[in-house]
């Protein structure tokens, strides 16, 4: 650890997050408004009634317009890549090479193919071409997330590779095996059902905002009925692949799930907290301090979902760290002893290549490999250095959990009186819908957040520490393009707003659009 | 001679469609500014690949990866 430059670690990482936030504002409102406009024009073209075209018309052009801004933003996550994290870009590489490649291909022939024939080819293709590009544009979109989501997984559940030790790098000994992992099946799904429960929300805040203003009423009704039964659908969707992502992170990030839970100490029948307000955390100098100011627990919840038994024993901080024999959990302390003999025998394994010495090298290697699984643990003394921030996630995981059940209210009751044709008069739900907007965007973010804060250290879970991922570059540089890119990006982002909230405003339906 | 008219007709289809849109120029140039920005300032001047610019083979780079990882010094500057 004193071998670390920690502010150079922690500017890289806030320049990632930063990136990664301004990105992830445009993607998810790409991902579901693409499938709510093919919807709608489907309803057209099954109906051939004009006022549908120009209510997929009127938010195709709010999805231009974000997709637009928000085109290519994740390339700087790539430059980020290639600069700031270059070991980390080192190590994973070949597993990477793949998926991204694919997605950049797809990225590129289906959407810049399909979105043109969406946006140019209104008079200029048959209306089924139309519908057809239409569909394909939603699909390719959500296909290239694809790709990426299943990289991201595979840094949480590192599986279908060897590592070379020759070369540095992980090679991919099974593609299916990286795509199909649990763990990339279920963010993939999840990840795209929040970002559709977050488009949905965008579409009737929007209409809301009709509503409210008495503007635009049959564009607002129709859109509502569509999003509302669309983001119902999603946020269902979204709870169960929420529901089996807590599983997958129960059986292979453990230390995540005590702090999603706050649970330091482990427990069989593990209740699952509702709503809590952290007060102290045990350490080992005050073990009995309480953890909570407030807190409402549902008995035995907590066991069930993430076991599917009520009774299960679930380990804590504690259990982790100081290990459990009675439930057969290895400690951190012996983890990251075993983590440092993995090091010295690379260390030796190389040195004896050099040498020619092919001995040392064989048993180096063989050392090596009975202890690679624990080879990130090496990099600590402490082992409370591998605790996650638990406030932090946990505060992140209920308020993403809170807000989606916040949302599926929203969808029911907006679909209720949508289709009973009582929404005007609903005024407080309508400033509710409207309010959801942010909140869609705040859960987007908590979810991210609950990932990516809940597996530190890890950049590759057991294997790479996000502090021996940075690259050896000044600090001082990495300030810089952090302010530069948060100034552009800013700008950016207030340019966006500015030309949708003039579309929305300036738009009638009575004209024909703007 | 056929896909020299397929080139054209497709040529036409975006340049009509850019000439005919309804959303503003402004968008137009903040993509135009954005894009340029990344790939023209922050890629060249920013965002050099720190293992391409410093090392010139890929056995450099493993070794130099492999350095890092066994006996990690990393720059306090």
């Amino acid at each position: 650890m004193e071998n670390f430059n920690l502010a150079l670690v922690d500017w890289s990482r806030a320049q990632f997050a930063l990136t990664a936030l301004y990105h992830w504002i445009f993607v998810p409102l790409t991902l579901g408004t693409s499938f709510i406009i093919a919807i709608m024009e489907t309803i057209y073209v099954k109906t051939g009634n004009e006022i549908w075209k120009k209510i997929t018309k009127f938010w195709m052009t709010l999805f231009g317009i974000n997709f637009a801004i928000g085109v290519a933003t994740g390339i700087i996550l790539e430059f980020e890549f290639g600069t700031n994290w270059s070991n980390y870009s080192w190590f994973v590489g070949d597993i990477f090479g793949a998926p991204l490649a694919i997605e950049g291909i797809m990225a590129f022939f289906m959407e810049s193919t399909f979105i043109a024939i969406m946006f140019f080819g209104w008079d200029k293709v048959s209306k089924k071409f139309h519908l057809a590009a239409t569909w394909l544009t939603a699909i390719g979109s959500n296909l290239s997330a694809l790709w990426i989501l299943t990289a991201n997984a595979w840094m949480q559940n590192p599986v279908g590779m060897h590592f070379n030790p020759d070369t540095a790098r992980n090679e991919m000994v099974n593609f299916w095996d990286v795509l199909f992992s649990p763990t990339a099946v279920n963010k993939f799904l999840h990840t795209i059902t929040s970002a559709y429960t977050y488009s949905a929300l965008f579409v009737i805040g929007v209409s809301a905002w009709f509503l409210i203003k008495n503007r635009n009423v049959i564009l607002a009704k129709r859109s509502m009925v569509v999003a509302s039964t669309f983001g119902l659908l999603a946020s269902l969707f979204m709870l169960i692949t929420g529901d089996e992502s807590a599983r997958q992170v129960f059986r292979t990030q453990p230390m995540k799930l005590a702090a999603m839970e706050g649970l330091y100490r482990g427990e069989s029948n593990a209740p699952l907290v509702a709503f809590g307000l952290f007060r102290d955390e045990p350490t080992p100098q005050n073990p009995k301090a309480k953890e909570w100011i407030l807190d409402i627990k549902i008995p035995n919840m907590l066991s069930y979902l993430a076991a599917l038994d009520p009774n299960a024993f679930i380990p804590g901080v504690h259990d982790l760290v100081h290990g459990n024999k009675e439930h057969g959990i290895e400690s951190y302390y012996d983890r990251i002893k075993r983590g440092k003999i993995a090091i010295k025998a690379l260390a030796d394994y190389k040195a004896a290549k050099k040498e020619g010495d092919d001995d040392k090298a064989y048993e180096s290697l063989k050392l090596f490999k009975a202890n690679y699984k624990d080879f990130g643990y090496g990099y600590y003394d402490d082992p409370h250095d591998l605790i996650p921030n638990v406030p932090l996630t946990f505060y992140s995981f209920h308020t993403m959990v809170g807000l989606g059940v916040l949302f599926i209210l929203v969808f029911l009751l907006s679909m209720y009186y949508s289709v009973k044709d009582k929404i005007t008069a609903k005024k407080w739900l309508l400033w509710v819908a409207l309010l959801s907007i942010p909140l869609g965007f705040l859960a987007q973010e908590a979810g991210w957040m609950v990932a990516e804060f809940g597996r530190q250290p890890w950049v590759v879970q057991d294997y790479m520490p996000t502090l021996t991922a940075v690259s050896n570059i000044n600090t001082t540089s990495v300030i810089i393009t952090f302010w530069l890119f948060a100034v552009t990006f800013t700008v950016l982002l207030i340019a966006e707003v500015k030309i949708m909230l003039n579309q929305i405003k300036n738009f009638n339906e009575d004209d024909g659009g703007h | 001679m056929q896909i020299f008219n397929l080139a054209k007709k497709i040529f036409l289809f975006y340049y009509e469609g850019f000439k005919n849109m309804t959303v503003g120029k402004r968008l137009w140039v903040i993509i135009l500014v954005k894009l340029f920005f990344m790939f023209a300032i922050l890629k060249l001047f920013f965002f050099p690949d720190f293992l391409k610019t410093n090392f010139s083979t890929d056995k450099q780079r493993s070794d130099y990866v492999i350095e890092q990882m066994t006996s990690p010094v990393i720059n306090n500057k």
